[in-house]
């Protein structure tokens, strides 16, 4: 039995989200509505949702360096956070669903034709949900950058998928966590489909000495905000 | 608000093995009394079947209440309702099916009904961030003319939001751009 949600949530600046239009990423072209959206005002539909913890979390399914007999190749890495909302209110026990390529940019997925190698003790998908402060913890490898077929010499950041439920239907987010100072930025339109240069910065974990651990792995922090509940109930379009 | 959100960024094309997994197409356990498909299928704005889609959807059971109600409510009591679902697959022909149950209406906010209804999110390679809509039922048009919402959305494209129904349960198609586009919804 979770906790009572908020009875309608803020509606976030233009800014804060990349646009379904955006040129530079070619995919976006075919797959983005050009009939103005409906606005929907939050209703039990959109102020409830699913929590899929129990349901999707085994044990062991927070350590990606951990699920075959041997261990992954390349830069061992704790990646761990806290997702709260705009209010700075922690949402515990929320389900975090990560996926990556390996350590040589390369997604174990059949659609994957980029030919760095596969690690055979990689598989690069993992979950969690997060203690009583909203903290989740991730034992993975670092992913490389790869090539993709944008334009020429296009090569993706490295970056981790990460996808939250949040409380409601209304907080559902997917995003990428990306690291620090990485040379690739300015080239990659996907990263700077964030057209906001703070926005986009949000979606940069730290590097953390305090949390790395000797002789075993660097640590990297990502926070995830969720849009946090209005200040008026029901909210008009306006 | 004191913080800003974290932006959204596109699920990409490989996203299957991270977030899909088997059952998840399950709203109700197999074999529960009553249970339906929906199925359809995705296109892009060339009319194309995109075969790299994810689906989530959201409802209520059939006496319109979730499976979590966040303290609005008493959850939903029928056996096994999960009341979620989650299809997609990048290898896939842009098909999708769900195993479900009708909804039953649900209130809105200022009084009233809202019509039967699962609210659906699209994610995709080449789509930056979710796009919502809704599934109505076609045979369900005494509630679908009352309802509040669909009150709101231009009569000409409310066709575009209607299951219809076949043979197991019902049909759905999205169609993300193209002269029949389907409704997609500010959240």
């Amino acid at each position: 039995m979770s906790e009572e949600t908020p009875d309608s949530y803020i509606r976030e600046p233009p800014e804060a989200h990349p646009p379904l239009d955006y040129p530079p990423y070619k995919s976006t072209a075919l797959r983005h509505p050009k009939q103005p959206l409906v606005y929907l005002p939050h209703t039990i539909t959109e102020i409830t949702g699913p929590q899929l913890g129990t349901e999707r979390v085994r044990d062991g399914d927070s350590d990606l360096t951990a699920q075959h007999a041997g261990t992954p190749i390349g830069e061992r890495i704790i990646v761990s956070g806290r997702i709260l909302d705009t209010n700075g209110k922690p949402l515990r026990d929320t389900l975090v669903e990560v996926w990556q390529a390996n350590a040589a940019g390369r997604y174990r997925h059949v659609g994957d034709r980029w030919e760095a190698e596969l690690d055979p003790n990689f598989s690069g998908a993992g979950r969690c949900l997060t203690d009583g402060e909203g903290r989740y913890r991730f034992t993975t490898i670092k992913p490389g950058p790869y090539p993709w077929g944008n334009h020429h010499n296009a090569w993706r950041p490295a970056h981790i998928h990460f996808s939250l439920l949040g409380r409601s239907f209304a907080q559902r987010l997917v995003t990428q966590m990306y690291f620090p100072a990485d040379p690739l930025f300015e080239f990659d339109p996907i990263f700077n489909s964030v057209r906001d240069r703070a926005a986009r910065e949000r979606m940069i974990s730290r590097f953390q000495m305090h949390e790395s651990v000797d002789h075993w792995a660097l640590a990297f922090e990502f926070d995830v905000y969720l849009r946090g509940p209005s200040a008026t109930p029901f909210e008009e379009e306006h | 608000m004191r913080f800003a959100t974290t932006p959204s960024q596109t699920v990409g094309p490989f996203f299957s093995i991270g977030l899909p997994w088997d059952g998840g197409q399950l709203v109700v356990p197999r074999d529960s009394p009553g249970a339906i498909t929906i199925a359809g299928t995705v296109y892009d704005g060339q009319g194309e079947p995109v075969p790299d889609h994810l689906l989530e959807f959201w409802q209520a059971d059939p006496s319109g209440r979730f499976a979590d109600m966040h303290g609005h409510g008493g959850p939903s009591d029928l056996e096994g309702f999960r009341g979620f679902a989650r299809v997609g697959a990048e290898d896939g022909d842009g098909r999708f099916e769900i195993l479900t149950v009708k909804p039953g209406p649900v209130p809105w906010p200022d009084g009233g009904l809202q019509a039967p209804h699962i609210d659906v999110s699209v994610f995709a390679r080449g789509m930056l961030h979710r796009c919502v809509t809704r599934i109505y039922f076609s045979d369900e048009s005494d509630a679908n003319d009352a309802c509040p919402l669909l009150g709101r959305v231009p009569a000409e494209r409310r066709g575009t939001l209607l299951a219809y129904p076949v043979e197991d349960g019902y049909r759905f198609d999205i169609r993300l751009q193209g002269p029949d586009e389907t409704v997609f919804f500010a959240v």
